[in-house]
């Protein structure tokens, strides 16, 4: 079982440290073969307009495609959320369109209004989890299956639908792996 | 409960620019193509580094107007630049929604004496650096990202080169130390006990260090990138060569694959346009060199 993390932009070496105190068999990606080589993906944060041009530039959203076609769980924070997304509010950039979900980019204004919050999660035992925004998005939209898993002040913020999940928030930047710990409940369950 | 504009906050966004390219950009149109080659934020300016070194004059923040057209054309991150000691460019900067302040060197210092105070603002800060201690003061007022300052403007990575080696050095100096010798040196080194004894546990740098000053090609990225660089900004190497579009997008690609010479080969190949003219800079004056400026 071994967990890619999409390292061709943004704060992938986080997620990779964060998989990595849990004793998860983890490394960075960034090669369309080394993709290919994951039973599951993780798209960090970072920009997603710079992430989507890489993707096209050097053949690594094809391989994203072939992975989630066969069925790999894949998990995206901030820009990794839009990157799964079908729909991005007022922009056409490339994305890989895996959600029924509609994200704003943005959605909380500028990085001044960034900010940390304490927030109950569905399926993340034990009380809430401190979470970090940063210029975050929010889901405005979702399909039948999709099913929400937090929100603040009523927007969207963190969603799953089958093999996918997304979340606006940075779980890589704090100390607790409970999300991770999500992801790979999600990922033995796609074995079993 | 929920806490606006945190340290991880500031710290974060930082992180989240790593393994990108941060371009000078004067007009909104600069700033189109710098996104659609893939940069991942953009510093407005009204002039870039070489044109501030060719006109001469004071250099100061950006008409604002310049700065807010260029913030209403792109979705990615919008940078500008304060003065060093200038509290009130920055103040104003924060008001108009920057995301990030640089207080750089490349402006005319408006203290000599003191920077800002950047834990009282809301908006992250980058300073730059030509040290470890000078880096560790920076850090100790509240920069929450570092980039080595290289000679901006000059087209020529060779003080770009000599600032990361140094600050790359150092780290690996402090880590070696015993215990009972960090005070002493956090003395000698002019810098706060507390961060020297951070870097000598983690190894590292507390906030992500990003290299400028002097990047005119994609084999300069992959250099700084390979030296220990976590992002690289590009000023007036871009916007100065022949086809910024082509030079932009070949940038970005060496910085991507930095650890791959094919990849970076590919990303020199396909350049048609000349880079931008470069400067001697051990033929530059004391005053001229803006590396100097900073306390």
């Amino acid at each position: 079982m071994r967990i890619g993390v999409l390292s061709l932009q943004g704060d992938f070496a986080e997620h990779v440290q964060a998989f990595e105190e849990l004793g998860v068999e983890v490394s960075a990606v960034k090669r369309p073969e080394a993709v290919l080589a994951c039973d599951a993906l993780v798209l960090p944060g970072g920009e997603s307009t710079t992430i989507g041009k890489l993707c096209v530039r050097f053949g690594v959203g094809e391989a994203i495609l072939d992975l989630a076609r066969r069925g790999a769980p894949i998990w995206g924070t901030c820009a990794g959320m839009i990157l799964l997304a079908r729909e991005i509010e007022e922009s056409d950039q490339w994305r890989l369109g895996l959600m029924d979900i509609t994200v704003r980019r943005n959605a909380f204004g500028r990085q001044v209004e960034s900010f940390e919050a304490d927030l109950e999660i569905a399926g993340v035992p034990e009380g809430p989890l401190r979470t970090v925004f940063i210029r975050a998005p929010v889901i405005t939209r979702i399909g039948p299956q999709v099913e929400v898993l937090a929100s603040v002040e009523d927007k969207i913020v963190a969603a799953r639908e089958g093999q996918y999940l997304a979340t606006a928030f940075h779980p890589e930047l704090t100390t607790d792996r409970r999300v991770e710990q999500f992801f790979l409940r999600m990922l033995e369950q796609s074995n079993g | 409960m929920s806490e606006k504009s945190t340290w991880t906050n500031k710290v974060g966004l930082a992180e989240m620019l790593r393994g990108g390219v941060i371009m000078d950009v004067t007009t909104p149109e600069q700033a189109k193509i710098a996104e659609d080659a893939g940069a991942v934020s953009v510093m407005a300016l009204e002039r870039v580094p070489a044109d501030i070194r060719a006109e001469g004059g004071v250099a100061r923040m950006a008409d604002l107007t310049v700065i807010e057209r260029i913030m209403e054309c792109v979705t990615i991150p919008v940078m500008a630049k304060c003065r060093i000691g200038h509290f009130a460019e920055a103040q104003v900067l924060e008001a108009i929604g920057v995301d990030f302040i640089d207080e750089s060197e490349v402006l005319t210092p408006a203290d000599e004496k003191f920077h800002v105070w950047k834990h009282a603002f809301k908006v992250p800060f980058v300073c730059g650096c030509t040290n470890l201690a000078e880096a560790l003061r920076r850090i100790g007022e509240g920069a929450a990202m570092i980039r080595t300052k290289g000679e901006a403007g000059s087209g020529n990575i060779v003080e770009a080169t000599r600032h990361m080696r140094t600050v790359i050095t150092e780290i690996e100096r402090l880590k070696g130390l015993r215990q009972d010798e960090l005070m002493t040196t956090a003395k000698e080194m002019g810098a706060p006990f507390d961060l020297v004894q951070q870097v000598h546990d983690q190894g590292k740098l507390p906030v992500p260090n990003f290299s400028a000053g002097g990047i005119a090609t994609p084999a300069d990225a992959a250099l700084m990138m390979q030296l220990g660089a976590e992002s690289v900004f590009v000023g007036s190497g871009i916007f100065k060569s022949e086809d910024p579009a082509e030079r932009a997008a070949a940038i970005v690609h060496a910085t991507t694959y930095y650890e791959d010479p094919a990849e970076v080969a590919k990303a020199c190949r396909g350049l048609k346009g000349a880079a931008m003219p470069g400067l001697d800079v051990s033929k530059l004056p004391a005053e001229e060199r803006m590396a100097n400026r900073g306390w």
